[in-house]
């Protein structure tokens, strides 16, 4: 049996409440909304936030053995640069892998999904590691804007320690012109709302999910949820009652909450389900766009021993206001602001980054053999002044530790979109020093002892080289 | 053990250009002026200069690599230039190398200058850490905070320890660091080549605007240009030149060597290069109670904070006292051991490859009794502490002359 055998989600933890945004645009649009949706900080994207899910569903994984990596978006952060081969690296995996971006569509998160699964199946590899992470833009204005929320969701797809397993899939494929984003557009384009809910939304999902029930000879009844993404709330409902749902059997959609999130939401979607399910639900997933997927798992007994099921639940649960919507339009780039500064970059260097991929993407430093050390970045010569070992080092990861504030500043001078820039020199559990910069915090939550753990941000991008830097930050630790 | 430097090189000339916002001179303008007030001081002509160190951190700001900036503007007559740079010791370091020189007996007349034109970059602070200037070492911007320069942060966060360490409030330590900007700009007031020169209060300081947790405006120097110059010649002629030259006792440098800044050992409340160089120092200069025996001192003050820990760090206040002898008044003007005369890098300025050889200038000015309002009681030994970079990771310049 093929399926999944670990989750984790990820949701960025400010939340743009929908009437900051009728307040700022309500004079030019009447579009709205309840609720919030959840905006990625600067410094994160579809990469950063797919290898955060991913992390959390590595958890306890030997990270050797993880075969490949598919990654799904309609967001990717370059046109050509893979964006898996960077979370391969970022984790630290084997070299001799396979990986793939799935992109352009709002169903490649199921696409890479089934995908993993059949190549776990047809034995071309033992497991996949299977990211999808969304981070679409609106026009102002528009009720895309309202509606896109930010997230992503990581599986490990494999035959051993199954939680859930994939039963069966149906998928139909049409060119339908609902959403689109041509070579140099930073927004999705759609066309007339009712046009897409009728003639797309209404048809591909009750298609999809009918075909699937007929090809497996199985109704509404034999299923314990379903979920699809939501484009309309009352359209949800209606396609869910028409398929034969009960209320009960109906997973409460998330764009009240965060938003919809592109090709991770049918994946968040499923972990929502897969927290509250039991051994023997049928779990009924589709996607939606250019066409749609149905998916479904039946959950097994492996699921028990899944000691803290909040995958989702504590990003959920972890929030903060981003009270001004001008926050959001210049977190995302689409308001050119003065950062007082001659915005010139610095050329990034890169055969550097190639030859320190491992300690720039992967924190990897160094241990001295001789006195135990850890350090970072790696040293040939040890920093113990009692020591000195000369190219006496072994690989040590500070990705995964956790680590305690020794000191901080908030930086008013230094370069930042949302500002004071935060820093600390951070002390490693079991060993190691250096100096970060801290994110997803507030500076008079800081304080000296606060605990931290690492996690992937894009630190810089040198835009007239089109190159993005990704590098850790210090977060509070998410519990 | 080495025998070291004392009394064995004499400064017998120096000259130092008002700092400050100097739009209309030219890095060539600050060095000529420079150069003929220490000539002039020295009482001896251009091709008497045998060899010449630079001093200047930024060359990318209108002065250039090398030291041929300084032998063209100057005109010297084809002798040995060199460039040195240490950060914001790099004034220190010019005159390292000039002594050492002239001291080796490789030559017996050598000139130090130091200079910098920060101004002319079009916009406020120093060049941009993350930008073309590539200041950060291997690495850098790829995985160091997005400094825009990374003193006021990495300051700043040993400030946050320090008041941690030893008990004081944000409030209360805040309030500490205020009284050494208060003192400074007192002395500042009094000296006509400062770049700043306006008394200001405690209240003043708490209310800057904060520049990085917990430092503010006011505990922070300045951007300005200027130029500062020595000339040194070996001690047993220096009295063919003046009756009261001033004689090296000490020349000391520390850098860090990398576990500060990677290893758990740092307690992040002193700078290890100046106690280090400190201690190598008063060994050199036969010194043996520093707090008895040193009569005035300028330090790098690039923040209150520096400051502060300096004098723990050379000594002079026990660790953790120094807001003992600050509440006291010990190093006021008319205190026990003046520190920063001439109002200090905060008011005098900080024109980096300058700063170093300013010091030693006031120092100098000093001990001829040549210090106008300023003046200190017959003083017998300075202390001049030049540190180029910022904890942990730091080089730390220590200069004591005496008559």
């Amino acid at each position: 049996m093929v399926g999944i055998s670990a989750c984790g989600a990820y949701i960025p933890r400010y939340r743009l409440n929908r009437k900051a945004i009728s307040n700022a645009l309500g004079w030019l649009s009447s579009a709205s909304l309840p609720g919030e949706k959840a905006v990625a900080n600067f410094d994160e994207d579809s990469l950063t936030m797919a290898a955060a899910a991913a992390i959390n569903s590595l958890k306890g994984f030997n990270r050797a053995k993880v075969g490949g990596v598919y990654f799904a978006t309609t967001t990717a952060a370059y046109r050509e640069r893979e964006t898996a081969a960077i979370i391969a690296t970022s984790l630290d995996l084997r070299q001799n892998i396979r990986t793939a971006d799935f992109s352009d569509s709002l169903k490649s998160g199921t696409v890479a999904l089934l995908s993993a699964c059949d190549s776990v199946k047809a034995r071309s590899a033992d497991n996949i590691l299977l990211c999808g992470a969304d981070c679409r833009l609106g026009k102002p204005g528009s009720a895309q804007e309202i509606t896109f929320g930010d997230g992503a969701a990581a599986f490990i797809l494999s035959n051993k320690g199954v939680i859930a397993g994939l039963e069966g899939s149906y998928s139909i494929t049409c060119d339908f012109p609902d959403f689109r984003r041509a070579e140099h557009d930073k927004f999705v384009r759609t066309i007339e709302n009712r046009f897409v809910r009728e003639e797309g939304y209404a048809k591909f999902i009750p298609e999809a999910i009918s075909g699937l029930m007929k090809k497996y000879g199985l109704e509404a009844k034999d299923f314990a949820r379903v979920a699809f993404p939501c484009l309309d709330a009352r359209q949800y409902s209606t396609i869910c009652k028409n398929l034969g749902f009960q209320p009960n059997q109906i997973q409460q959609p998330l764009i009240g909450s965060i938003g919809e999130t592109g090709a991770a939401s049918p994946l968040i979607l499923l972990i929502a389900m897969l927290e509250e399910a039991k051994p023997g639900d049928n779990l009924l997933v589709a996607s939606y766009g250019n066409g749609a997927e149905a998916l479904f798992f039946k959950v097994t007994d492996e699921i028990t021993k899944v000691k803290d099921r909040r995958w989702l639940k504590k990003y959920l649960d972890r929030r903060a206001e981003l009270d001004i919507y001008e926050k959001y339009l210049v977190f995302r780039n689409l308001l050119p602001v003065d950062t007082g500064y001659d915005e010139e970059t610095a050329k990034t260097e890169l055969p550097l980054t190639w030859r320190e991929r491992r300690t720039i993407l992967a924190l990897y430093g160094s241990r001295c053999k001789h006195c135990g050390t850890p350090q970072y970045p790696p040293q040939r010569i040890c920093v113990n002044p009692d020591c000195g070992a000369v190219d006496e080092k072994e690989d040590y990861c500070f990705s995964d530790k956790r680590a305690v504030l020794f000191s901080y500043t908030a930086d008013h001078t230094a370069s930042s979109v949302n500002p004071p820039l935060i820093y600390g020199m951070i002390d490693f559990d079991g060993g190691g020093r250096f100096v970060f910069e801290l994110t997803d915090c507030e500076p008079d939550a800081i304080d000296i002892d606060m605990r931290v753990e690492m996690s992937l941000r894009r630190k810089y991008s040198d835009e007239p080289r089109g190159i993005h830097g990704y590098f850790w930050k210090a977060i509070p630790i998410i519990e | 053990m080495p025998e070291g430097i004392k009394d064995k090189v004499a400064i017998i000339g120096m000259g130092c250009t008002k700092f400050g916002e100097l739009w209309d001179k030219s890095a060539e303008d600050l060095m000529v002026e420079a150069f003929q007030e220490a000539l002039e001081d020295a009482g001896i002509e251009k091709k008497d200069i045998q060899a010449a160190w630079q001093g200047n951190q930024f060359t990318e700001v209108n002065i250039g690599h090398s030291a041929l900036p300084l032998a063209t503007t100057l005109k010297l007559p084809f002798i040995p230039v060199t460039r040195v740079e240490n950060l914001c010791a790099s004034g220190t370091e010019a005159i390292r190398g000039a002594c050492y020189a002239v001291a080796s007996g490789a030559c017996d007349i050598a000139l130090a200058l130091g200079v910098e034109k920060v101004k002319d970059l079009g916009f406020g602070g120093l060049p941009r850490a993350n930008e073309d200037i590539v200041s950060l070492g291997t690495r850098g911007r790829v995985i160091f905070p997005s400094w825009v320069n990374p003193n006021p942060g990495m300051f700043a966060m040993m400030a946050i320890r320090y008041f941690k360490r030893y008990g004081l409030s944000i409030e209360e330590g805040k309030k500490t660091l205020a009284k050494i900007s208060v003192k400074s700009h007192h002395n500042g007031a009094l000296n006509p080549k400062a770049h700043l020169r306006r008394e200001i209060t405690v209240e003043d300081v708490l209310n800057a605007p904060m520049i990085a947790m917990p430092l503010g405006l006011f505990d922070s120097c300045g951007v300005s240009d200027g130029a500062a110059a020595a000339i040194l010649v070996r001690a047993d002629i220096a009295e063919s030149f003046r009756p009261d030259p001033v004689y090296i006792k000490a020349l000391q440098v520390a850098a860090d060597s990398g576990e500060s800044l990677m290893y758990t050992g740092y307690d992040y409340t002193h700078v290890e290069t100046t106690y280090r160089a400190a201690i190598k120092a008063y060994q050199e200069a036969g010194i043996e109670n520093p707090r008895q025996e040193i009569s005035m001192m300028e330090v790098h003050d690039c923040f209150s904070i520096t400051e502060l820990v300096t004098y723990e760090d050379l000594m002079i206040s026990p660790r953790g006292k120094a807001k003992d002898d600050i509440d006291a008044g010990f190093f006021e003007l008319d205190g026990k051991i003046p520190c920063q005369p001439d109002g200090g890098l905060k008011c005098f300025g900080h024109p980096i490859g300058a700063s170093g050889l300013r010091m030693v200038y006031e120092m100098y000015k000093q001990l001829q009794g040549k210090a106008g309002p300023r003046q200190i009681k017959n003083p017998t030994l300075g202390l001049t502490h030049n540190l180029g970079g910022q904890p942990p990771q730091s080089v730390c310049s220590i200069c004591i002359v005496g008559n």
